[in-house]
């Protein structure tokens, strides 16, 4: 893992952005290299998924600056976080129910025949190509996604992420509402492609969960960071202390 | 892919297909032709047989034309979570401004007099630009400043009525110029052999499509239906298309007409001689915005982009689809086709009225409601509209023929629009839809 060389992927600096009065993030610094996963803890409300907003463009910073292999990207709307390979499942996931898996997964990056129209043959065709990879029972390709469980609206989800060739993955909160083999399922792909050289943010309540998948570990507490800590560095214990008292023991010790 | 044995295998898992559920028909769209034809069958009954004649099912059509085109629009507005409560007040306008163009405008301002070739087509145009204006207006204040489409449209719904009167000083205006008039209905038709070719072009490019998209679907191995359910389809598109202009051809030009048109070009008319109406230019024109609105619906992205903001307008804005340009191109859309309905309305009337279009705007919308348009949002079809259209003009004139008081058939009406909710929320539950 060539965490040491060159700019990292994501870099984050000094972040901040307010809703009224309240600074849900408040000067909020996190890099993520190519290869790695970076998880995200906190309470709720502590600001991880706004902090996250920020570089998939559904909100707009205050203060701060967003730099991709070192140079600074200017993230305004989620189409121009696309633009930057970066994609995201959101906690809601972000499906149209109405609409079959193919009009999701391809939603505003529709495939076209020459004369301009959506051609849904050929964006059926490559869902089923990405759902026999990553989720061989899913059948239900012309259906609502709305008929689905939520294990294959999530893979729906993460087929969208994965399709187009990102580079760098949010997933907020991924297996929230997975059962036992779904997340295992998840907790797969997150290797393989963190072994494809993404860069993954990973948002999750779940500190065991993200002791086995994080490379290294964010704790956030009422829109500040307390610390980042690789995880081999760090027991259980420690990023639980972190969540709740919102202080690093590592940094109180030294 | 050089194997092609077995290309349109179906894969495993997937139901076969046999019987009737093979023709993979709409149930919901078989059910509103049933409505219709129970509809029909009542009251040529209870009409002593007049119902069903090519006569009044000609006039039918022609009455059905502009609320069945702005029904189409509303279609749009409707999946995408808005309303619109001024189309029957933005068609009075476009109306107005076409009817003062033509008598006008261009006859006196422009000096060209009366019936003019270029009046008509210059008098539409500036309508439907009148009609763009005042909906990306609407959908401008609806989209980028946040205020409830509902309250918007029903702020229009009084200032287009009234900037219509204030337009026209509350006068009728007419008789309007006469190419205009063409496109009202009766006084505008292919007649009979037109009809025909038309109808056979029509039941050609059917054809044609239907075989197109199952080509598609074999070239990407995707299930088809057995052949035998796709020539019943044909069968039945077909049917529908040419039996439709054999009924517009069965209505015949009365004698007295004839006469007259033999009188002026200098000749006698022949004994027996008859002459079918044919398909108006007024039907052509709802054909036409019908196929436009389906292919806008199913194979653009526009039309994809209406229905993911319908189904869920958080996923299509993290999507990067831009929902506030959406809202003002849907309206925008919404204002045209309420010009087209102004042209049509108007030249059927032969004038322009103080009162045109008034409660459109409820047809309208029930017709869209009727024809299975989801208020909730995410759903709805351009052909249920229009059906939908075709029951509620359907009811009203059939009561009208039967002798039921005005009051009464307004009762009916809008007992229909509620019971037909209703059924389709039931029917949907049965179905296992969530929506």
């Amino acid at each position: 893992m060539a965490q040491d060389m060159g700019p990292p992927l994501v870099e984050l600096r000094n972040i901040s952005i307010a809703f009224g009065g309240v600074r849900a993030v408040d000067d909020v610094s996190l890099t993520l290299h190519a290869g790695e996963v970076v998880g995200l803890l906190g309470h709720n409300g502590a600001g991880k998924s706004t902090l996250i907003k920020c570089l998939s463009g559904a909100y707009q910073r205050d203060a701060g600056e967003i730099l991709i292999d070192g140079t600074p990207a200017d993230i305004r709307s989620p189409a121009d976080a696309r633009r930057f390979n970066i994609e995201t499942i959101y906690q809601t996931l972000a499906l149209a129910d109405n609409l079959d898996a193919p009009a999701n997964l391809f939603l505003g990056r529709e495939l076209t025949t020459r004369l301009g129209l959506v051609d849904d043959a050929r964006m059926e065709a490559e869902t089923r190509r990405i759902m026999a990879r990553l989720n061989p029972n899913f059948r239900k390709i012309n259906e609502p996604v709305s008929a689905l469980s939520g294990g294959q609206r999530q893979s729906v989800a993460i087929a969208r992420a994965v399709y187009f060739n990102a580079r760098i993955l949010i997933m907020d909160e991924p297996t929230a509402a997975l059962g036992v083999h779904e997340t295992k399922m998840v907790a797969d792909l997150i290797g393989e492609l963190k072994a494809q050289g993404l860069g993954i943010f990973l948002i999750s309540h779940d500190t065991r969960e993200m002791m086995a998948l994080c490379d290294r570990v964010s704790v956030m507490k009422n829109g500040q960071m307390v610390g980042t800590e690789r995880v081999e560095d760090v027991t259980e214990d420690d990023i639980l202390s972190m969540i709740i008292l919102g202080k690093n023991p590592r940094a109180a010790a030294a | 892919m050089t194997d092609t044995t077995d290309r349109v295998a179906p894969p495993p898992g997937a139901p076969r297909l046999t019987g009737f559920s093979a023709l993979q028909l709409d149930t919901r769209l078989l059910g509103m032709i049933g409505a219709f034809a129970v509809i029909c069958l009542a009251f040529h009954l209870a009409s002593d047989g007049r119902f069903v004649t090519a006569r009044n099912l000609f006039n039918l059509t022609i009455q059905t034309a502009s609320v069945a085109i702005m029904a189409t629009g509303m279609v749009f507005i409707i999946v995408t979570r808005h309303i619109d409560l001024s189309v029957g007040s933005i068609l009075a306008t476009c109306s107005a401004v076409m009817a003062m163009v033509q008598t006008v405008v261009m006859p006196d301002w422009m000096g060209l007099g009366l019936n003019h070739p270029l009046t008509a087509p210059i008098a539409i145009a500036v309508g439907i630009a009148v009609g763009i204006v005042i909906g990306a207006f609407h959908g401008w204040l609806v989209g980028y400043q946040g205020i409830p489409a509902f309250i918007v449209t029903l702020g229009g719904l009084l200032v287009w009525r009234n900037v219509a009167w204030y337009t026209t000083s509350g006068q009728t205006i007419g008789p309007l110029d006469r190419n205009f008039m063409t496109l009202g209905g009766i006084n505008g038709t292919l007649g009979e052999t037109g009809s025909w070719i038309a109808g056979l072009i029509a039941a050609a490019a059917a054809l044609w499509a239907l075989m197109a998209a199952r080509r598609n679907k074999v070239s990407h191995d995707f299930p088809v239906k057995p052949i035998w359910a796709e020539a019943a389809v044909g069968a039945i598109v077909v049917g529908g298309i040419l039996g439709f202009v054999a009924l517009l051809n069965a209505y015949d030009v009365p004698e007295r007409r004839l006469e007259r048109m033999f009188e002026a070009r200098g000749e006698v008319m022949p004994d027996g001689f008859t002459q079918g109406y044919g398909v108006p230019y007024s039907i052509v024109l709802l054909v036409l915005v019908a196929i436009a609105m389906t292919v806008v619906a199913r194979r653009t992205r526009f039309g994809r982009y209406i229905f993911a903001t319908g189904g869920n307008p958080d996923a299509a804005e993290l999507s990067g689809i831009d929902t506030r340009m959406l809202t003002v191109k849907i309206f925008a859309l919404m204002g045209a086709l309420c010009a087209i309905s102004a042209v049509v309305a108007s030249a059927r009337l032969a004038n322009h009225s103080n009162d045109i279009g008034t409660l459109d705007e409820l047809r309208v919308i029930a017709a869209a409601v009727i024809g299975g348009t989801a208020l909730k949002g995410g759903v709805g079809t351009i052909h249920g509209a229009i059906l939908g259209a075709l029951i509620m003009q359907s009811l009203q004139s059939g009561m009208a023929m039967v002798g039921v008081d005005a009051p009464l058939q307004n009762i009916v009406v809008g007992s229909v629009l509620v019971v037909a909710v209703m059924i389709d929320i039931v029917y949907r539950k049965r179905t296992g839809a969530r929506d």
